[in-house]
């Protein structure tokens, strides 16, 4: 399936990844590859057909609305790589 | 002198409880194997030679564990200390089965061959220079290899099943919501579960038993309908058993692979089984086009959370905030997570979403309806697990597509919900190869009936023929 650089610069921004740009025409060949593969699911006729999201339906799985204690400050900053002031230090969003 | 390759858990138990062994000489055991032949198998990512009074057990490094490095095969994740316990290792802790240690997969349980781990392959004991199978190929090279006595893996496309096939071991794939999965790596939601990879069926039993039921912390978890029975029948009398043509005649069937299946079925017949063949026709022809599709799709949702602020890896250079996820992500996830990332990005965007994902979710109604229909006239269902027995290191590691092809005969059931075991039924040039008995949702019993009278007329030594003594 034909996919262009366009697509796959534009799905790479969508899902945050910077492709380095020597490997954008490889990783275009690749997805397109995959692509016709299991493009396969569109020969079917399914129009009439309900999709599936749960494997097993379970309606209203309920709790208890109590409050129980949760990660402590400590903990939720042990793996940081950029702690600070009891916070996630990160760069600007940007301009 | 303990035996690790041929001690079995329930003979393990045995020995605890008789007081023949302590619990640290058991412990020490596998700690000492681990020295031996782990060099070579690169079965463990982090050994910790928990010391106590259980059956030790190895776990998969997409399992949650307080305390004990877990990496998920990836180096986005090197160095990440969960701070909590997934609800299976706190079931596994309290059933008193001490760690020995976490297992080598495929990043994100993201493979068929532990080829796809950051931190190198694990081998199968049956020969080293061939693949354990995957992505749960390190808890299989373990139990295979005499380094624990079982092990969980977990299952998505079939990663428990084939690995069990591939080093001729018993395998689990429960039905979905019957083991939490809170704590586990999310790959994809609606098709990951944990099972047991043993070296009999009533081992697998057992530890099933450990760590299934509702968890409150898992909202798509239920609990099981009976109680888990331990098998202990010979015969297979009043079982209707189904061979799915599309399963057993699929393209890419190695003729050996058929052959040893031919004869498990031969055997199935033999104990009073009513043997008929039965169809799906189109959910092997579409099965692996759709999980290719959901999975990926699930996949790049809950691979989003890896950006480099809040744990794990973080990539160096300036740059803004979206410089910084998308330079984190490409850096620290390897080719096939971001292959599927893509793909699944790809499928979701709009303009695509119909009839790709949205497609895909229809395939799976078509295929979970075909089983159904299997399932009016048969109570199992009998396949191959896998095509091939285990092949070589790096025969199929540059083509993701033959890769893909490893879960043609697991994914299919896995997309309906349903259960599967995976029982060694025999050889093929030396290597193992795997039955793979699926049954309805919560059909486990059943299974472990099947599987455990199937395996005492098949005889099969699980221990490596190039490791006997």
């Amino acid at each position: 399936m034909a996919i262009t650089r366009e697509d796959v610069l534009h799905v790479a921004r969508l899902a945050r990844l910077e492709i380095p740009e020597g490997e954008v025409d490889r990783v275009r060949d690749e997805l397109g590859a995959i692509l016709e593969a299991v493009g396969k699911v569109a020969e079917l006729d399914l129009s009439d057909v309900e999709p599936t999201s749960h494997p097993l339906a379970v309606v209203n799985a309920w709790g208890e609305d109590e409050s129980r204690p949760s990660l402590s400050p400590e903990d939720a900053l042990a793996n940081a790589p950029d702690p600070e002031g009891g916070a996630f230090r990160v760069p600007a969003v940007g301009s | 002198m303990i035996e690790t390759l041929r001690l079995t858990a329930e003979e393990a138990a045995r020995l605890l409880e008789s007081g023949e062994v302590s619990g640290d000489e058991l412990a020490g055991a596998y700690v000492e194997a681990i020295g031996e032949r782990d060099p070579d198998l690169h079965a463990y990512l982090h050994v910790v030679g928990e010391p106590g009074n259980g059956v030790p057990i190895a776990l998969k490094d997409n399992i949650t564990t307080r305390g004990v490095p877990t990496t998920a095969g990836s180096r986005i994740l090197e160095g990440y200390v969960p701070v909590f316990d997934s609800t299976v290792a706190t079931r596994v802790k309290e059933a008193r089965l001490p760690l020995i240690g976490k297992t080598n997969l495929d990043e994100f349980a993201m493979g068929s061959s532990t080829e796809n781990s950051a931190y190198g392959p694990s081998k199968n004991p049956w020969d080293p220079e061939r693949v354990p199978g995957g992505s749960s190929g390190g808890t299989a090279a373990a139990v295979a290899g005499g380094l624990a006595p079982w092990g969980l893996g977990s299952d998505t496309g079939g990663s428990i099943k084939q690995p069990a096939s591939l080093c001729g071991l018993v395998g689990l794939r429960p039905t979905y919501g019957t083991v939490s999965r809170y704590g586990i790596v999310a790959f994809a939601s609606s098709l990951d579960q944990v099972g047991p990879i043993t070296k009999t069926v009533r081992d697998c039993a057992r530890l099933y038993g450990t760590i299934a039921g509702r968890d409150a912390c898992d909202s798509t978890t239920v609990e099981l309908q009976e109680p888990v029975a331990i098998p202990d029948g010979e015969d297979l009398k009043g079982l209707r058993i189904g061979i799915p043509k599309e399963l057993n005649e699929a393209e890419g069937i190695e003729p050996g692979v058929s052959d040893a299946v031919a004869k498990a079925i031969k055997l199935a017949e033999d104990l009073g089984a009513e043997v008929g063949e039965c169809r799906l026709p189109r959910s092997v022809d579409y099965g692996l086009a759709c999980y290719y599709l959901v999975a990926p799709a699930e996949a790049s949702s809950n691979l989003a959370r890896y950006d480099g602020v809040r744990y794990g890896f973080r990539a160096a250079g300036d740059g803004d905030l979206t410089a910084l996820y998308s330079r984190t992500r490409w850096e620290g996830f390897g080719p096939e997570p971001r292959r599927r990332i893509l793909i699944g990005t790809y499928a979701l965007s709009a303009g695509y979403y119909d009839a790709f994902y949205g497609q895909a979710q229809k395939v799976r109604t078509v295929i979970a309806q075909e089983h159904a229909a299997a399932f009016e006239d048969y109570d199992l269902l009998l396949s191959p697990t896998s095509p091939t027995v285990a092949f070589k290191i790096g025969e199929k590691a540059e083509n993701p597509l033959a890769m893909y092809l490893s879960d043609l005969l697991t994914i299919p059931s896995n997309m309906a919900g349903l259960p599967g075991l995976s029982i060694p039924c025999g050889l093929s040039e030396g290597l193992p190869v795997g039955l793979q008995i699926l049954g309805p949702q919560f059909s486990e019993n059943l299974m472990f009936r099947a599987g455990h009278a199937l395996e005492q007329v098949l005889a099969f030594d699980f221990v490596p023929e190039r490791l006997r003594v």
